[in-house]
């Protein structure tokens, strides 16, 4: 616990992307197996199981602190993290009895603590590891035993870290790193190094994504040599059919094959060993439904069948990643849309769907088809060079995406502040931030509408139960929750620290479905200044 | 009978001997406990206050009247009998002792228990009343030994210098800056100071006190002498364009609210050193305790709760609503800008 106590302070104390992926490295290379597992599981979001709610911390803490419950309670209140104020005011760990506890042999005990059938007994083991631990270490194990661990290190760098240590492929450690691996089941060998083919089985690979286009100069080849498609506006997802077992995977790393019965009898038409990336859309009369459509869907586990008549949805399939069991991200994407192009239309079941491609004759006719986004019901064109692969993460060269207006971005919020009026008591004025070329969350703009009623009490009890701070009528919170903000313009600002200034920023939707690393950048933002 | 002291809405005022403590507002007769900006204020006629302070004072208030007194030294007005005793919080700092037909009043102003080795440690008083302050007065706060936080710095100054980049450390300019200079091993580097931070050195080098030597940007010898430097300036500086002619640089802040994670998040300082001038939470109880008081008056911090604590712990305590706010996560504007 020591080693990875050390290891948090450090991430914490740079900014930097290359040292904080020297720190982890360096650190992965040292650890134990059972260490290095347990820390790619944390750092990718795995948790241990919750051994107790905030009250019976609280409780406990206050007792072991010998300090009242409600003075216990204010502390909390005033340093806004549960976890930390516990570890505050915590008497000086026993330092006669520190034992140099490995991370792994940590959640050990978690898990045995966990077991315990009585709330005393999970009271004393807690108080017993509390004496343990120093400051730093008791702060990450009451974020574990409350189940609120959560680390400031993108998959990104994680993947950069353990191929910098183990001097494997980014793609490789991407691949392997995906889908849903419990620690419990596995061992760093099986997941990392030696990976067994069965534990592949279900497993997505890394989504290939694009930037926006902001300028058409940054296409240098021949526009012949490009091709377009839409850009349909739903969820993306990888449909898998393996060992004949068919997997549904969103780009949220969520298993969601359960969801969409709609899919199901894919299987009987798409032979072992294919995988096809492409975006899962509520469709009816030929055409996708709004998003707000799909949203309904998302949320349900298991859908009622009044519900899928209602909304069906289809997968609009944009590209072939493995084919006859073998991984073709490399082979060129006109051959790979060709392969797939068969492979739909030896398909009978109508729930998938070929994304059409146009070939990039003149701007012109690119423009033409664009304008044509909204009747088609997309959000613009995707421009792919023929000849480009299937890569992984975000790369400025093969793809790019071509929106319409208004201009979007997805951003990550920071702060909220309650609201006047028909809405006072709840939180519903938010600034959003995106990421600076430091990876650090810089303001870019303030939205409060845009959400419907009832996401605004969702989000509320969500801002309640994540606030990191307090001053006066605002709270900055978890940075978390991902929204596209819509708007109308950019422009250069000195008032603004980020340099730039939104017109009529405003919420299209709640990007339930990304992570605050999938938030764009202020470069992003910034390259949009020049076209609009 | 009226109380020795009351509040008003001036400050705090002692009736009997006519004169106000750390007044917010301008009086005939103040007394100052310390130089914070929160709690010396302009517009007196007449100031009172530890010799160390007068420097500090003037520089702050320009060329006010005022006098001096040595700790432990006793002047009368209207029976009253007044002393001040060393609060340790900054050069100068002092706790005021009231005395009036054997009833004592012991005003804190601000203070720490933890001895800095720069501003004369603090000596409890015994009283009857104990005015305290409660800056930092809930259980989260425990300030680790001065040392422990003064290698932490000496080590992040030494390893951004071998990487050849400065050190740029946010610092109150009266109080935590010259703490700094005094316990540092400045002989690493060249040591640059904001010209805020400047004029308090200044002052506290005329109260006689021992100061290593800084630089201002316009005295470096050669400009090259800044890579690697260790920059004190006021957290008003972040962003600054100042700050500029460092590039590269590290930032981190001196405060004790870096005890708190989100503050420093909050603050997007590289680092942060728990590093205060006021009581931690044992300290503040010890304090108290050592005074051997049974009414205490809790004021700016944590008033409301600490005093709810204290009354739990058997005394007699309540809140006193002034207007002094203790350290702040930024230090209020300061008069000197640079840029
Ligand atoms: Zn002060
Ligand atoms: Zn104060």
């Amino acid at each position: 616990m020591k080693a990875f106590a050390a290891l948090f302070e450090a991430l914490d104390q740079t900014n930097k992307t290359q040292e904080k992926i020297n720190i982890l490295a360096e650190y992965l290379l040292h650890a134990s197996d059972e260490d290095r597992l347990w820390t790619i599981a944390l750092f990718t979001g795995r948790k241990p199981t919750r051994i107790a709610n905030t009250t019976q911390l609280r409780n406990w803490a206050a007792c072991a602190a010998g300090l009242p419950n409600w003075l216990v309670e204010a502390t909390w209140h005033t340093v806004g993290d549960l976890g930390e104020t516990l570890a505050g005011i915590l008497p000086e760990p026993d330092v006669t009895t520190i034992p140099l506890n490995s991370l792994a042999a940590t959640i050990q005990q978690i898990f045995q603590i966990h077991a315990l059938n009585s709330e005393e007994a999970k009271a004393a083991a807690v108080i017993t590891m509390w004496k343990q631990l120093s400051k730093t270490e008791r702060f990450l194990f009451n974020k574990l035993i409350a189940g609120s661990l959560r680390i400031g290190v993108s998959q990104g760098l994680l993947i950069k870290a353990i191929s910098q240590a183990f001097q494997l492929p980014e793609n490789i450690i991407a691949h392997r790193l995906m889908g849903n691996w419990d620690p419990r089941t596995t061992t760093f060998q099986q997941l990392i190094l030696h990976p067994q083919a069965s534990d592949q089985l279900s497993k997505p690979y890394p989504f290939f994504l694009a930037y926006s286009l902001e300028d058409i100069s940054q296409i240098q080849s021949n526009l012949s040599e490009w091709v377009a498609e839409h850009k349909w506006d739903g969820i993306r997802a990888q449909l898998i059919v393996r060992n004949n077992q068919l997997f549904v995977w969103t780009r949220g790393e969520e298993l969601v094959t359960d969801r969409y019965p709609e899919f199901h009898p894919l299987l009987s038409q798409i032979p072992s060993g294919t995988v096809i990336d492409g975006e899962i859309l509520a469709w009816r009369n030929n055409k996708p439904l709004p998003f707000q459509f799909l949203q309904k869907r998302m949320g349900r586990k298991t859908p009622s069948k009044k519900l899928i008549e209602e909304i069906p949805v289809v997968l609009m399939a944009y590209d072939l990643l493995e084919h006859q069991g073998l991984d073709i991200r490399n082979e060129p994407l006109i051959h790979r849309k060709k392969i797939l192009e068969k492979l739909v239309y030896n398909c009978n079941v109508n729930t998938l769907k070929l994304s059409e491609i146009f070939f990039a004759h003149s701007w012109e006719s690119l423009l033409q088809e664009r304008e044509r986004s909204a009747e088609k019901g997309s959000e613009g064109l995707m421009l792919k060079h023929c000849d480009s692969v299937y890569g992984t993460g975000r790369k400025k060269n093969g793809w790019w995406k071509w929106k319409v207006d208004p201009l979007t971005i997805d951003a990550v919020m920071i702060y909220a502040q309650s609201g006047h009026g028909r809405r006072a008591g709840l939180f519903t004025d938010y600034t959003f931030a995106v990421w600076d070329d430091q990876r650090k969350l810089v303001p870019i703009a303030k939205a409060y509408s845009g959400l419907s009623d009832d996401e605004i009490l969702q989000l509320d009890r969500w801002i309640k139960q994540h606030t990191l701070e307090k001053f006066g009528p605002v709270r900055s919170v978890e940075p978390l929750q991902v929204f596209e903000l819509a708007f109308e313009g950019i422009q250069t600002s000195t008032r603004h620290k980020s340099g730039i200034a939104l017109r009529f920023p405003r919420i299209a939707r709640w990007r339930t479905d990304k992570k605050a690393e999938d938030a764009n950048t202020l470069a992003d933002l910034k390259a949009l200044i020049s076209i609009v | 009978m009226a109380e020795l002291v009351t509040l008003t809405d001036h400050g705090l005022y002692c009736p009997q001997a006519d004169l106000y403590i750390d007044p917010w507002k301008g009086v005939k007769r103040a007394i100052i406990t310390h130089g914070h900006s929160d709690h010396a204020r302009y517009g007196s006629t007449y100031y009172l206050c530890h010799h160390h302070s007068i420097p500090i004072l003037k520089t702050r208030l320009g060329d006010i009247a005022v006098q001096g007194l040595d700790y432990g030294e006793t002047i009368i007005s209207n029976g009253v009998t007044i002393s001040l005793h060393p609060a340790g919080h900054v050069v100068g700092s002092a706790q005021v002792r009231l005395e009036y037909k054997g009833e004592v009043w012991v005003i804190s102003g601000d203070y720490k228990t933890q001895a800095d080795g720069i501003s004369q440690a603090f000596e409890p008083v015994t009283c009857h009343t104990f005015i305290t302050e409660s800056t930092f007065g809930l259980p989260f706060f425990h300030w680790q030994p001065q040392w422990v936080v003064m290698r932490q710095i000496q080590q992040w100054w030494e390893r951004n210098r071998s990487d050849g980049i400065s050190s740029i450390l946010f610092a109150y300019s009266l109080g935590k800056a010259q703490r700094i200079l005094a316990n540092l091993d400045t002989s690493v580097g060249p040591i640059i100071v904001h010209g805020a931070t400047h004029a308090m050195n200044e002052a506290c080098r005329q109260a006689g006190i021992n100061l290593p030597p800084t630089y201002r940007v316009s005295e470096l010898p050669d400009a090259s002498l800044s890579k690697g430097a260790l920059v004190i300036a006021p957290s008003s500086a972040a962003g600054n364009s100042w700050l500029r002619r460092f590039e590269p640089y590290r930032t981190a802040v001196a405060s004790g609210w870096m005890a708190m994670r989100g503050a420093r998040r909050w603050q997007a300082a590289d680092r942060g050193f728990i590093l205060s001038d006021h009581a931690d939470w044992h300290g503040l109880n010890q304090a108290i305790q050592a005074t051997g008081a049974k009414r205490i008056l809790v004021t700016h911090g944590y008033a409301d709760l600490f005093s709810r604590w204290l009354i739990e712990q058997g005394l007699n305590a309540s809140v006193l609503k002034t207007q002094f706010t203790g350290e702040q996560v930024n230090e209020p504007e300061t008069e000197i800008t640079e840029t």
